[in-house]
This record gives structure tokens, C-alpha cells and sequence, in this order.
């Protein structure tokens, strides 16, 4: 038979061939195989090694048969991990597969294998002795080593984005709450990712002698962006409420100076609540105003909880004439009230289900924790979200306000 | 935090037989002892447990800070002895977890009977006239040692090595996570384990001690297990003739024999 000019031989006279060609005989197949082979007593003394493996190593066959034991042939690194690893795992299961250690050779070199071992056993399943393989693995280790060296590098610089990360997002919330005489004040932040600075933000400061402004929002993005887009609405919020202390009109200006920024596709918008604290005898005299934010909540010392809807208030920063709309409570002794954002509302529980899906229930939730104190409050509701949402998904900012009873002040 | 699941504990033998502790030492879990355990169970409450880390236990109990010396493993070893309401315990630990049952015992020597010490070494580190066997560049060797070989492990595996307790597939389980840990946990281990230095803690034992030491052994050589025989107060030692650093493996029988005879005359005494 003849293909395209080339002979082709029936499969008994390859066979034939093959046969003439490969004259090796069992020996010559064990000896000078291209791995190294040895077989050990139980005890991992040398019983037998192949031409291949002395070559590597250097050694003449009567320096190690009966001399010496496998663990003998490898660096003290490679001798602890036999020990804790090798060993134990030979005995528990019969076999060690793609051990990466290191054989010293005679002239103290080091030569990277990887050890495959067998324990041969008895008809009736006694142990008898153990068979190993052993393959050079010079250039594959120099591979993984480079693998492991990059590895950690790519770790040492996450570390770095998360120290600068962490750095970054403790400037953008207040280090720590004034103190107000009469006034309990908490806060929960929570970033969903240690990788990108969040958008949430908070605070409060004082305005005058008797006068306290406070706010919480939630920038549009996340990461670098998010975060000129923070610091710019924090400053601004502070110093427009230094002009006019009306929360509607405070939001208007914030409302110009974000509309003034000249970055195309970067985010410029943000949902905000601001407002103003004064007391009035036992008394705080709240008046805020909303920008498309959650509605604030005062849970009532009594279980009574009051929802401070702003109906038409708009995002801050979208529309160049935004509508803001006012409202105000009174906080009397044992009183909270509690403003946060939408990674509470919309922590997803693992079917899926937002926890501010049904309306009532947050109400339904702060009810219970009615008469408890601001900082009580906050924790419960940190509880309430950890335990909704294992791994909440998005920045969780929570700030609670909240008049003590005058015997605790 | 629940003991039983955060160290797989596993309890076996009569309730009221004296307990009998088995604890496993760096680069295994509670399975090394299965040549060995078993022979006490008819008469003794035999409890097996697994450090944090390794085999079947609770990985997201693992913390760096509780774990970053031996004492974070000694108070889970009292936390599980007092979770089991404890007393006159015998605790057997192998290697590494000789020192832990040694700090343990000396933290609460109300709750042990008795300490065997298999294979134990208080520092493994040569520091002056001491032969721990080995130098601190030997150790960051063995470091390198498990990077190279944990590179096949991923994240993958993890399941594989948490405990889920009700799982049917044992045995399958057992044979995939046996010697297998999260790398990052087995490199810290490995430091605390081989940096340590207990030299100090041995002379404040009170309780009758056991030391069981192979006559070829490279981690804890012969002389060291001397060195700990002559710092325990009252101490036994019993030379095995064994080679290795796992007698409970390669030499079974003799182990629980001397476990045995150990416990014997406690209870005679």
C-alpha cells in the first residue's frame, strides 16, 4: 500500500521494528530510566537506587544502599517536612504524590525534585517496602518560585491599597462625635469593601454657643471618585450651614457647588440629610431637610416610632433649581433619632430579600429597641443588619441623636 | 464560639472511665492517632480533637493574634477539658503538642492526672550549650519547604476541610484533607511551632510526666528528650526503639504499651 510516495507497514512488521529498536532489557529500562527510582525499608533505609538517580546525585551505589536512609538524601527543610508531612502520610495512606523537596548532592548541591512514593505491601497487606520516584524539577521550580515570589508581592500591595484605603476613609468621617451636654450621640459605619474607600459619610459639629448641625448621605460610586466627591460635599455642608443655617437652604448651596464641577463622567451627585439641634429645656428641637434620602426615624421613649418623611425632596446635585423639603421634631428625654443609609435598607438577605423591601419593618425593628438610649440603638441596628445580610454588600452608615433623661446628664 | 466544632472534637468510651486526651502535633490532625486511641476506648473516655488549623476544624475560628504563641493552643485544649467537665485527665501530645499540654497543665493543674509527652522538644532552635538540633536558618528552610508544596492547595479545597460533621463521606473526606491546611495558617504554625521556647515552662509541671522518645529521631533527637526527662520533676522515660518522629505510626504497639503501663500504675498509685 502506498500513500502520497510513502510506504506503510502492516502493524505486525512495525511491531517488528519496535522490537529490534528497543532492546532494553528490564534492567536497562530500571536503571537508566529518566527519573530517578529508589526503594527504601519501611524505616527509610536505601534498599535499592537506580544509575539515573546516582548520576544526579553523585554518589556511588555502596555509599547509600544499606548506608543510608531517603531522609539522609534531603536538605533539613525538606527533612522536617518529611517528617511532619511525608512520613505520616506514607504510613496513613500508602502513598506521598508530587512532594516538591530538595535532594543535596554529593557535592552539597541542591537538586529541586518532586518525589512521588508507593509503599508496596504484601498478599496480605502488610507492608513491605517503599517505591519512589524521583523527577528532576529545576526549571519547573525556578517557574514556581517566581509564581510564589509574585504572589506575595501582589499581597504586599493589597496590604498597601488597604492601609492607604483605611487612612483615606478615617478622613472622611469625624475622628470622634462631639460631646453635647444632654445629648447621647452614636454612630456605625461599616465599609463593604476593605479595597475602596466608601461613600457614605456623617457628621456632627457645633454651629454657635446653643446650636449643633448634624448630616448623613450617601455619595453616588464608590473608590477614588466617590471620595473628591465626599470630601467636597462634607467641607461644603459645613461651611454653607456658617451662612445660612436654614437646612433647605444649605442644601440648595451644596446643590450649586456640585452642579459647578466640571468633570465630565465623573459622579457628581449625592442624597443627603441635613439638619439643626437646639436644646430646649429637657428638649432637642430638630429641624432638617432632605435630599432623595432615606427617611430619618425617631423612635419615641414610649415604642412609638415617627417616620420624617420630606415628600418631593430631590437627589443633590442632578437638577440645576432642586427642590428640598423641610420637616421637624421634637426629641424629648429617652427619644432617638436615627438616620441612616441606604446599605441598611437594602442589605439583601441570602433569598434575595431587601431588609427596607417592606416599608414596615424597619419601624417594626426600632420599636423594639424603643427607650434603650442612641448608643443601644446603633448597636441593635448593626445587629439587626449582620444578622440579616452575612456579608453586607454595600457601606452602612447609621447616626443616632438622642436627649438623656436629666437624671443621667 | 462551640469548642466541639471550632476543634472537631470527637469523644468515644465509657463516660465515667478516666479521660485520656490525645492531642496532634504540626503537620497532621487527630487521624495520627487512630493506630493508637482505639486501644483505650473500652476502658477510658478517649477525647480526640484537632488544633485550629488543621484537619476538620473550624478555619474561621483561626486568628492570628490568639494563635501567634503555644498559649492560644494551650487555653483550647482547657477550654475543650473544661466544655467536657474534665478531671485527672491523662493528656498524650505528640511533638509540638507535648509543650501545649505542658503550658496547659501548668495554667490548670486541677483538670490533668497525668502528661505523656511523645517526641517532645522545648525549643528546637541550638541556643548556647542547648542542642535544639537545628538553626534558624534550618527553619526558614522548612518555610520554604511548605510554600513549595502547598502550591497546589487553593481555595478550592477549603470545603473540603471544614468540618461538616454530618457528612456521610467520611472516609473520602478524610483521605483529601488529611495533612491538608489553609497555607497561610501551616506557615504560622510552623513558625510559632519551631521558634518556640518552653525551656522555663518544664520546671513548673506538677503533674506525673511521661516522656517517650524514639532512639532515632532528627526533630527531637535523643538528648533532647533527656533534656526534658531531667527538667520534669519526677518524670519517666521510656526509649522506643523506633525511628522517626511519629512512634504512634511506625511503632504503635509499643507506644500503647508504655501509654499503658503509664496509666497503670497512675491508677495503682
Amino acid at each position: 500500500m502506498s500513500v502520497a510516495g510513502h510506504q506503510v507497514e502492516e502493524p505486525e512488521d512495525r511491531e517488528a521494528s519496535f522490537s529490534a529498536l528497543l532492546e532494553d532489557s528490564m534492567e536497562d529500562l530500571y536503571d537508566n530510566a529518566p527519573c530517578g527510582y529508589l526503594s527504601t525499608l519501611l524505616d527509610g533505609e536505601i534498599a535499592k537506587v537506580n544509575a539515573t538517580l546516582l548520576t544526579w546525585l553523585g554518589y556511588r551505589r555502596e555509599d547509600l544502599v544499606g548506608r543510608r536512609s531517603f531522609a539522609d538524601l534531603l536538605s533539613v527543610g525538606g527533612k522536617l517536612y518529611h517528617e511532619t508531612h511525608y512520613a505520616p502520610m506514607l504510613r496513613m495512606h500508602g502513598e506521598a504524590r508530587e512532594l516538591a523537596l530538595d535532594l543535596v548532592t554529593a557535592d552539597g548541591h541542591r537538586l529541586p525534585v518532586l518525589v512521588t512514593a508507593t509503599v508496596k505491601k504484601n498478599q496480605d497487606g502488610d507492608p513491605l517496602l517503599v517505591r519512589i520516584t524521583v523527577f528532576d524539577a529545576r526549571e519547573r521550580r525556578a517557574y514556581e518560585r517566581e509564581l510564589l515570589r509574585a504572589r506575595r508581592e501582589a499581597e504586599r500591595e493589597r496590604e498597601r491599597l488597604q492601609r492607604l484605603t483605611s487612612t483615606l476613609q478615617r478622613t472622611l468621617l469625624p475622628a470622634e462625635l462631639p460631646e453635647v451636654l444632654g445629648l447621647e450621640i452614636a454612630a456605625h459605619y461599616h465599609a463593604a469593601s476593605s479595597d475602596q474607600v466608601g461613600g457614605d459619610f456623617y457628621d456632627v459639629f457645633p454651629l454657635d454657643a446653643d446650636r449643633w448641625g448634624f448630616f448623613l448621605g450617601d455619595v453616588c460610586g464608590k473608590g477614588p471618585q466617590a471620595a473628591v466627591l465626599t470630601s467636597l460635599t462634607r467641607y461644603t455642608l459645613r461651611a454653607a450651614a456658617v451662612h445660612d443655617t436654614d437646612p433647605v437652604a444649605v442644601l440648595s448651596t451644596l446643590n450649586s457647588v456640585l452642579r459647578q464641577r466640571h468633570d465630565p463622567g465623573a459622579p457628581r451627585f449625592c442624597t443627603v440629610v441635613f439638619g439643626l439641634l437646639q436644646p430646649d429645656g429637657d428638649d432637642f428641637a430638630v429641624s432638617l431637610a432632605s435630599g432623595g434620602h432615606p427617611p430619618p426615624l425617631v423612635i419615641r421613649a414610649d415604642g412609638e416610632v415617627d417616620v420624617l418623611t420630606t415628600p418631593g425632596g430631590q437627589l443633590v446635585g442632578a437638577l440645576p433649581d432642586a427642590h428640598f423639603v423641610a420637616t421637624s421634631a421634637r426629641l424629648t428625654p429617652g427619644d432617638v433619632l436615627v438616620l441612616y443609609t441606604d446599605g441598611l435598607t437594602e442589605a439583601r438577605r441570602a433569598d434575595g430579600l431587601m431588609l427596607g423591601e417592606d416599608e414596615e419593618r424597619l419601624p417594626a425593628l426600632a420599636a423594639g429597641f424603643a427607650g434603650t438610649g442612641a448608643r443601644a440603638v446603633v448597636d441593635s441596628l448593626a445587629e439587626v443588619l449582620t444578622a440579616w445580610a452575612d456579608e453586607p454588600s454595600d457601606d452602612t452608615a447609621i447616626l443616632a441623636l438622642g436627649p438623656r433623661p436629666p437624671e443621667a446628664r | 464560639m462551640d469548642v466541639w466544632s471550632r476543634n472537631h472534637v470527637t469523644v468515644t468510651g465509657p463516660e465515667g472511665g478516666r479521660p485520656l486526651v490525645f492531642s496532634h502535633g504540626f503537620g497532621c490532625d487527630q487521624n495520627m492517632w487512630r493506630l493508637v486511641a482505639p486501644a483505650f476506648a473500652a476502658d477510658h473516655r478517649v477525647v480526640l480533637f484537632d488544633h485550629v488549623g488543621a484537619g476538620r476544624s473550624d478555619l474561621s475560628a483561626w486568628d492570628p493574634e490568639r494563635y501567634s504563641s503555644l498559649e492560644g493552643y494551650a487555653a483550647d485544649v482547657l477550654e475543650i477539658m473544661a466544655e467536657l467537665d474534665l478531671r485527672d485527665a491523662v493528656f498524650v501530645g505528640h511533638s509540638v503538642s507535648a509543650m501545649i499540654g505542658v503550658l496547659a497543665s501548668v495554667a490548670d493543674p486541677s483538670r490533668f492526672g497525668g502528661l505523656v509527652l511523645v517526641g517532645p522538644s522545648p525549643r528546637y532552635v541550638d541556643d548556647g550549650d542547648y542542642r535544639g538540633g537545628f538553626s534558624a536558618a534550618d527553619i526558614e528552610e522548612l518555610l520554604d519547604s511548605l510554600d513549595s508544596n502547598y502550591l497546589g492547595w487553593s481555595a478550592a479545597m477549603a470545603p473540603a476541610i471544614m468540618g461538616v460533621p454530618e457528612r456521610p463521606e467520611l472516609g473520602q473526606e478524610l483521605t483529601e484533607s488529611f495533612c491538608r491546611t489553609d497555607p497561610a495558617i501551616a506557615r504560622h504554625f510552623a513558625r510559632v511551632t519551631f521558634l518556640s521556647d518552653n525551656r522555663d515552662d518544664l520546671a513548673a509541671v506538677t503533674v506525673p510526666s511521661l516522656v517517650l522518645q524514639c532512639r532515632e529521631d532528627i526533630i527531637a533527637a535523643p538528648a533532647v528528650g533527656e533534656f526534658v526527662h531531667r527538667r520534669l520533676r519526677g518524670s519517666e522515660l521510656v526509649l522506643l526503639d523506633a525511628t522517626g518522629h511519629c512512634p504512634h505510626l511506625s511503632a504503635p504497639e509499643q507506644t500503647t504499651a508504655a501509654i499503658a503501663e503509664f496509666l497503670r500504675r497512675r491508677s495503682s498509685s
